[in-house]
């Protein structure tokens, strides 16, 4: 573990807020000197948002109240620029009888039968990894593994989608392992498998890495909670680690503002100002918050419960008490410090992790507290739901804030942010990438193999993944870098899970509406190819600065299309995560939808793997290629080239190939199968082959040139090994559905071999395919 | 009838039901034990699990050592009560004096997470009767803290009175497993005392149990049912 000093120095905003009154600012106080001076601008807030507040109140706030609404109302926590274009996840989901809870939760809830319900969702940690890539990393994991605890759920996995900036930057060496290590720091800690997600490099994230964390979660329906505080009288309980001075203005001052240096290489040492929001991780901790709170649930002394992530106790009593039938009061005395110098609005502003807030019957309140005791967690109680309407804190004696609650969580400013499409966007897309100089001879063919397999995006990821634990739970059946990560969920019956996450900022940037679909299409294609029925979706959507226009577009776009996708393909999204600001300066990343889709599947059994199983079985390939290689990896690894239209998004078909997939994969027709993305056929026959250590023979299908055959990225397609026993059966099940499945070669030897082009032996190919991360990185 | 295996539980173990089904999956029946209850349950053996006790504050398993449970497995222990460490487990054993040595940072300083190679060189061991001495298995390793160390003396009592129990086996493709994953002297995964019932190793045989989870090998499977003969046909 690395350590890190508990106590850090508070950020200058909140020092002007101590500085302000010089008595305390109570509710009273504030009525009665309506012309102090708050700094409302250094606390991230606009001149017309701190207005609203004081219209909504009547009165200036008080230092505590600002705070909290500071907090509250940022982009982060209030959705304010996103939320016009999101109300589309629930205005178009289609019908879905799995969908238990949706969007507004801590995470959705899917029904996945036999009385389970599973709950997942994705979440960013994208600015506090770039300033502190291990705490940053860490605390990730640690915030979205507590959304999944707090619908009662015992989380069983996660999953990692990071982006980078170039593999060789020298700034990648810094911020890539802190990131890994932070994330295999806690999540190994924790005693949670991590099973799946996505390393990609580009320059355009070179100040802005992306680090999303998904987490799993699995309960009985009838464990569902809520994050609502309901009955007069009943105790609100904070429990788990004490509150310091960490992670203060996280949510509104980190997440929810654009970097102004440029100077990527500043960040390590020259950006001290942001560190202290940046918050420090105890996995430890968080461990013993998992067990006690199932604990709890398991004998039913929890009404209602949250979280404490962004924006902290803020956030957490604001929501418990407007989603709730009551009032709340609460008591900040009564909040365990562990630094005894925190002033109350930094007590309500801080994100120190680690936490959780609870409502507990009274006649319940000393099990509860004899559980947490049990475990070694601390926990007070710090308040009681009423019967009136209003959010009131005390401190020293005195009402420090007295808001509606509603007004704090729900009723923030929503913005119609302008949104353009790019001046330059026709040109990118007429710089057509299907007019780059192909390889002339099968050496040159060859040697484009060898770099793509061998490229930091296409190379393997084993040096991370190996960092993570794959294995604890003893229920893994699949993980990376398997098409999608898979859990079973019931011993006797063999029921599982699988989640996929995908993303490609390279089409989003070509045709976002058309790229958030492909993420979409991916993530399902991938949770299909293992075997699983794709269920449900959630997303994390990373995206520049939304005061560009252009950027909002580029949103605006993508959430349409991933919108439009969903209720074609029947999948609803249950929730997710915005994230905005991803800019240095004038340089947005790509636009960069991550989608996570889940999947559910009857007897992991019948699982299907990436690695080729046995010499002779034949080598299918499944759905139509095109030549299509905007944005594919062959154009940048070969031409540096970003141009073009991404290929073609045909949803009916992927649900096609999802369905003969799934059924294939029931009757035992398929022994292997790999899905078909970006690196084309080539990168997905080239996996299985080192997976499986089994070569294969390849033949150039009627109607297609080599080059082709094996880099277009094509959608909607998958290779197939069929056992020559059922070769019949399965042509019979694809002919009847309609879906083009072409005999392509045969698994054999310890070579790729392209009839007529080109032989590589496996070993060549483990070499460039395995050493290129650890060259770059170890 | 069957043997009763309890599977010890610090804050912040994390293979605790893990173990626990493995056993099951051998024919013996599992016992939950809780680290601040000195009662043993009348365990016929006890498994001390991997994870993280105490978030290996301080060091791997030295806080753990002082648990009031470890009082009890401590003295039966040197009774002849069966004990097997994993990983965790191991270093707890180690913090506690039942096992000689101790662990240090992996030396290339990552977490490693592999399916590793390893060879059994003690098939004698209350937890090993079932492998034969030179078998070659796999079995998933996963650790932060795994180099074992000891002084020279040690190291030449253990290899003398072969009480190496498992070695890592380093000839060969690290795509198989093989190499020293941690820079553990002399190889060593795991050791035994010189009675041979108190066993401790980093690999987890846990792991390793069901032909469809984790890496699909049984090859851990043998921990479990060796201590299930033992038992039973005492």
């Amino acid at each position: 573990m690395s350590k890190t000093p508990s106590r850090l120095p508070p950020p200058p905003d909140t020092e002007a807020l101590r500085a302000a009154p010089s008595r305390l600012d109570t509710v009273e106080h504030a009525a009665a000197t309506p012309d102090v001076e708050l700094p409302w601008a250094e606390l991230g807030l606009k001149k017309d948002e701190y207005e609203r507040v004081v219209e909504i109140l009547g009165r200036r706030p008080t230092g505590a109240e600002l705070a909290m609404y500071s907090v509250m109302w940022s982009e982060h926590c209030s959705y304010k620029s996103s939320k016009v274009h999101l109300r589309q996840f629930g205005e178009k989901a289609p019908e879905s009888e799995a969908l238990l809870v949706g969007i507004g939760e801590n995470a959705g809830v899917v029904d996945v039968g036999q009385g389970y319900a599973v709950t997942f969702k994705v979440e960013s940690h994208n600015h506090p990894s770039y300033v502190e890539p291990y705490q940053g990393a860490a605390t990730g994991v640690g915030g979205i593994v507590r959304d999944i605890i707090a619908m009662g759920a015992r989380p069983v996995a996660v999953v990692d989608p990071l982006r980078f900036g170039a593999a060789d930057h020298p700034d990648t060496k810094r911020v890539l392992p802190g990131v890994v290590a932070g994330i295999g720091g806690y999540g190994n800690c924790l005693g949670l498998p991590n099973i799946g997600g996505e390393v990609v490099f580009d320059a355009c994230y070179q100040g802005n890495p992306l680090v999303n964390a998904g987490a799993i979660g699995v309960m009985r329906h009838e464990d569902i909670h809520l994050a609502k505080a309901s009955g007069a009288g009943n105790k609100v309980i904070l429990y788990g680690a004490r509150t310091g001075g960490d992670g203060i203005g996280g949510a509104s001052i980190l997440a929810s503002e654009t970097f102004t240096d440029t100077s990527a290489a500043d960040a390590a040492g020259a950006k001290p100002s942001k560190r202290p929001a940046v918050q420090v991780g105890d996995p430890f901790q968080e461990k013993l918050l998992i067990e006690c709170t199932l604990e709890a649930f398991a004998e039913k002394l929890v009404v209602g419960i949250q979280d404490l992530g962004a924006a902290g106790l803020s956030c957490a009593t604001s929501e418990l008490a407007s989603n709730g039938s009551g009032g709340m009061r609460v008591t900040l005395d009564d909040v365990p410090l562990r630094d005894s110098t925190l002033s109350p609005e930094e007590i309500l502003m801080s994100e120190s992790q680690e936490r959780m807030c609870a409502v507990v019957e009274p006649e319940k309140v000393d099990r509860f507290l004899e559980i947490c005791d049990k475990w070694d967690v601390i926990a007070t109680v710090i308040g009681e739901v009423t019967d009136g309407d209003r959010l009131e804190i005390y401190w020293h004696g005195g009402k420090i804030v007295d808001v509606d609650p509603r007004t704090v969580a729900h009723d923030g400013p929503v913005y119609e942010r302008p949104y353009a499409r790019p001046s330059w966007q026709d040109e990118l897309q007429a710089d057509d990438a299907n007019k780059l100089a192909r390889p002339e001879t099968s050496e040159e063919l060859k040697g484009q193999v060898l770099k793509l397999v061998g490229s930091p995006n296409q190379a393997s990821k084993q040096w991370i993944t190996q960092q993570y634990d794959h294995f604890v739970q003893g229920n893994t059946v699949l993980a990376q870098p398997e098409d999608s990560g898979m859990i079973r969920i019931d011993e006797a019956s063999g029921l599982g899970v699988a989640i996929a996450t995908d993303g490609n900022g390279r089409y989003a940037k070509l045709d976002p509406y058309t790229g958030a679909q492909l993420a979409l299409a991916e993530a399902y294609r991938n949770v299909a190819t293992t075997g699983a029925k794709p269920l449900a979706v959630s997303d994390c959507l990373n995206f520049g600065s939304p005061e560009d226009p252009a950027v909002m577009w580029q949103f605006a776009e993508a959430v349409r299309g991933l919108a439009d996708g969903c209720q074609q393909l029947g999948t609803p999204v249950t929730g997710g995560n915005v994230s905005l600001y991803n800019q240095t300066g004038e340089a947005a990343i790509h636009p960069t939808p991550v989608v996570a889709v889940l999947g559910v599947i009857d007897d992991v059994a019948r699982r299907t793997p990436v690695a080729f199983q046995e010499d002779g079985q034949l080598l299918y390939l499944l759905g139509d290629t095109r030549e299509e290689f905007g944005g594919s990896a062959w154009s940048q690894v070969v031409h540096d080239h970003l141009g073009g239209l991404p290929p073609k998004v045909d949803l009916e078909r992927e649900r096609l190939l999802g369905e003969v997939l799934i059924s294939a994969s029931r009757d035992g027709m398929i022994d292997s199968a790999h899905d078909l993305s970006d690196g084309g056929l080539v990168q997905a026959v080239v996996e299985s082959a080192l997976l499986g250590e089994k070569g294969a023979r390849l033949v150039v299908p009627d109607g297609l040139d080599a080059f082709t055959f094996l880099f277009s990225e094509s959608a909607g397609r998958a290779v197939v090994a069929v056992p020559r026993s059922e070769e019949l059966r399965f042509n019979d099940m694809c002919g009847a559905r309609g879906l083009p499945a072409t005999r392509i070669g045969v698994v054999d030897g310890d070579t790729i071999e392209v009839q007529g082009e080109f032989t590589l032996p496996l070993a060549e190919l483990r070499e460039a395919h395995e050493g290129t991360i650890p060259a770059l990185l170890a | 009838m069957t043997a009763r295996i309890g599977v010890v539980t610090f804050p912040g173990s994390l293979d605790d039901r893990d173990t626990q089904r493995a056993i099951r999956v051998a024919g013996a029946e599992p016992v939950a034990l809780w680290h601040k209850d000195k009662d043993l349950k009348q365990v016929d053996a006890v498994v001390l699990c991997g994870g993280f006790s105490y978030g290996d504050y301080l060091r791997a398993g030295a806080i753990a050592r002082f648990s009031p449970v470890m009082d009890t497995v401590i003295d039966q222990a040197k009774a002849g009560l069966p004990v097997l460490g994993i990983c965790n487990g191991f270093q707890i054993l180690t913090e506690a004096h039942l096992l000689p040595g101790g662990m240090l940072g992996n030396d290339h300083l990552h977490f490693i997470c592999r399916d590793q190679k390893l060879r059994v060189e003690n098939a004698d061991t209350a937890w090993t009767t079932d492998y034969t001495a030179g078998q070659e298995i796999h079995i998933p390793l996963k650790n932060m803290d795994g180099r074992y160390v000891a002084d020279r003396r040690t190291l030449d009592e253990l290899e003398a009175e072969g009480r190496v129990a498992f070695r890592y086996m380093v000839r060969g493709e690290a795509a198989d497993g093989y190499g020293n994953p941690n820079g553990s002297l002399n190889d060593i995964a795991g050791i035994t005392n010189a009675a041979g019932n108190v066993v401790g190793l980093m690999p987890h045989p846990e792991h390793a149990v069901e032909s469809l989870i984790g890496t699909g090998r049984t090859d851990g499977l043998p921990f479990f049912t060796s201590i299930l003969k033992k038992l039973v046909t005492a």
